[in-house]
């Protein structure tokens, strides 16, 4: 068996960012999701990385713009207002199609907030990241080995889809210690860049990384290119499920809430409830057709986030309303309770699978 | 037949999209002409400011980014720190650099970031038709300062080379103007020496360059140059704000 290594959820998102070998990281203070800066900054000196606190968020974005140019694995992290303020390289990364991580480690929103952890930036993932057509790869660790694991993986699809993935965790994931086995760092695919911009050194032509075209003819052909590579990425969507085979009620939650929602989930069949999990692995590309075939089978879904209800909205679109869909919710900072979630496990098991949740 | 007189070898065969009389041609070409003499180009990034240069990636054949509305600085720091050895250089205006930008600007600067930043000051926002710019002078006309900027509602100009001297991490920071020929060699004095700073890692060096937009001035190409040097020139002094070398 391999050896552990007893880590926070942010120093296990660090270590394996190294280890994917990023030897750029650029940041900013924010909690909850320091210990990452604090992580970079006392390792990347010792490796000949760069650590770099920036003046902004806005500076430390567009510095990974510069780095992911230049054919480096680069990466920044950042807390819920701050990730706003990364809006703008993000636009731009993608429309560059520059691969590179960010990692979000939400708290409570909106404003300042809390420091407390939540959910509420899944809109922001996953549907409003940045101005124009767009999506990023949006991963959801619920454990810290995941954050571990998701980091690695996050590096290599952005380098071979060429595009920004994001690692959205939350303030408790952050924060929590686990132990983690960092073997799978040790073997780390890397890509071929001949687009990097490394000098022509006289034998090629320029390389420019550029997002302007004033010819709409041309952007509009480039938007479409690049949803047609969304579609290959699409097929990265992916869930952990539990107790699903022959689950009537079916929880969906993604991060710490999954967790939680497979304690209640043990309960409630211990009470007679045929409950099972998904646990939405990739946030995008979302799981749509795991959730459609759920839907087959399960009467009623319960979705529990820490938010006013955002990937309930994604939960319903996927089965296309035609299953009752119950939120089970806290916001500001706060977690849902294994109770609150039984409960609401026990107000779906009643429900019958043509009504609609509205009508009850 | 003889060729007398040719383009410099770093810029490319396309046609130039600036107005007629704009000063960035001849900016272009002076930096161009230094990376020619300096044998650089096929070492050298160059960023795209969003301004009038937003597409100097078309002139230039060294490799190019194109970066966001003053991030210039913030995506030099980025490029210069994978690859250390590559010269690097942002080409930004006055809204670009001393407005949306002027954080990224000063701090790259506080930091030392051996990149070469060639500043245009214009006193407008040429791209989008006008408006009043950090460098805007008091009493200017633009299409937002249509009485003319009010320095009690709309403040003073930036005198960024002044500003940027103080900053220990400044190694070389020079206003010089394309108003004349005489000037106009002093500018490529200037941009060569801001070269050759980066190549000797000193630090940040900085060449603002003091220059006309006929179009949004509503001038003539020489009387804007005119202008250029009966109110810009006595607002903004030209001259060495910071020498490294010189200071030791």
């Amino acid at each position: 068996m391999a050896e552990k290594v007893l880590m926070k959820g942010n120093e296990a998102i660090a270590e394996a960012a190294i280890m994917a070998g990023c030897r750029h990281f650029f940041g900013y203070p924010i909690t909850p999701q320091t210990e990452i800066s604090a992580y970079m900054a006392k390792r990347m000196p010792k490796i000949g990385g760069t650590f770099l606190q920036a003046e902004s968020e806005l500076a430390a974005i567009n510095m990974v713009y510069g780095a992911a140019a230049a054919g480096a694995r680069a990466m920044t992290s950042s807390s819920s207002p701050g990730i706003a303020l990364k809006s703008e390289g993000l636009s731009f990364l993608a429309a560059c199609d520059l691969p590179s991580v960010i990692v979000n480690i939400q708290r409570g929103g909106p404003g300042l907030g809390g420091i407390r952890p939540s959910q509420s930036d899944y809109f922001h993932a996953t549907r409003s990241t940045g101005h124009g057509d767009f999506h990023m790869i949006v991963l959801a660790p619920n454990t810290v080995q995941e954050m571990f694991d998701l980091t690695l993986e996050a590096f290599d699809l952005a380098d071979k889809y060429r595009m920004p993935a994001m690692i959205l965790g939350d303030g408790m994931l952050g924060q929590v210690m686990e132990p983690v086995d960092i073997s799978r760092g040790n073997n780390i695919k890397t890509y071929e860049k001949d687009w990097a911009l490394t000098g022509t050194k006289g034998l090629r032509k320029r390389n420019v990384v550029n997002s302007l075209y004033l010819s709409a003819e041309e952007l509009e052909v480039l938007n479409f290119q690049r949803f047609e590579k969304y579609k290959e990425v699409e097929k990265i969507a992916r869930t952990e499920n539990c107790l699903l085979e022959d689950a009537e009620v079916v929880v969906v939650a993604y991060g710490i809430c999954a967790r939680i929602a497979k304690n209640a989930i043990d309960t409630a069949r211990q009470n007679g409830i045929k409950a099972g999990l998904i646990r939405p692995v990739t946030l995008w590309p979302y799981p749509k057709h795991q959730l459609k075939a759920a839907a087959e089978k399960a009467k009623a879904f319960v979705v529990v986030e820490m938010s006013m209800g955002q990937m309930i909205e994604d939960v319903e679109l996927s089965i296309r309303c035609s299953r009752p869909v119950l939120l089970c919710n806290r916001t500001g900072g706060m977690v849902p309770t294994r109770e609150a979630v039984l409960e609401s496990i026990e107000k779906a098991a009643l429900l019958k699978g043509e009504q609609n949740a509205d009508s009850i | 037949m003889q060729i007398v007189f040719e383009k410099p070898k770093a810029l490319s065969d396309t046609p130039t999209h600036y107005c007629p009389g704009c000063t960035h041609g001849i900016i272009h070409r002076l930096v161009a002409e230094v990376l020619d003499e300096l044998d650089i180009t096929g070492k050298t990034i160059g960023i795209a400011p969003v301004g009038c240069a937003v597409i100097h990636f078309n002139y230039f054949e060294c490799d190019v980014a194109q970066a966001a509305h003053g991030r210039a600085p913030a995506v030099a720091t980025g490029l210069k720190r994978v690859n250390p050895d590559n010269i690097v250089f942002s080409y930004q205006g006055d809204g670009d650099l001393a407005a949306i930008g002027t954080n990224e600007t000063i701090h790259a600067a506080a930091r030392g970031e051996n990149i070469t930043v060639i500043f245009v000051n214009n006193a407008i926002y040429g791209m989008t038709g006008g408006q009043m710019a950090p460098t805007t002078l008091p009493g200017q006309v633009t299409q937002t300062s249509p009485y003319g900027r009010d320095t009690k509602t709309a403040g003073f100009p930036l005198r960024m080379c002044e500003l940027l001297a103080t900053l220990d991490g400044t190694a070389y920071a020079e206003r010089v103007a394309v108003d004349c020929v005489k000037n106009i060699l002093k500018v490529k004095k200037a941009i060569k020496k801001a070269f050759q700073y980066q190549i000797e890692g000193k630090g940040f060096s900085i060449v603002e360059i003091l220059s006309s937009c006929p179009t949004n001035w509503g001038l003539e190409p020489v009387k804007a140059l005119e202008w250029l040097r009966q109110n810009m020139i006595p607002y903004y002094p030209l001259g060495v704000f910071k020498d490294k070398e010189v200071s030791r």
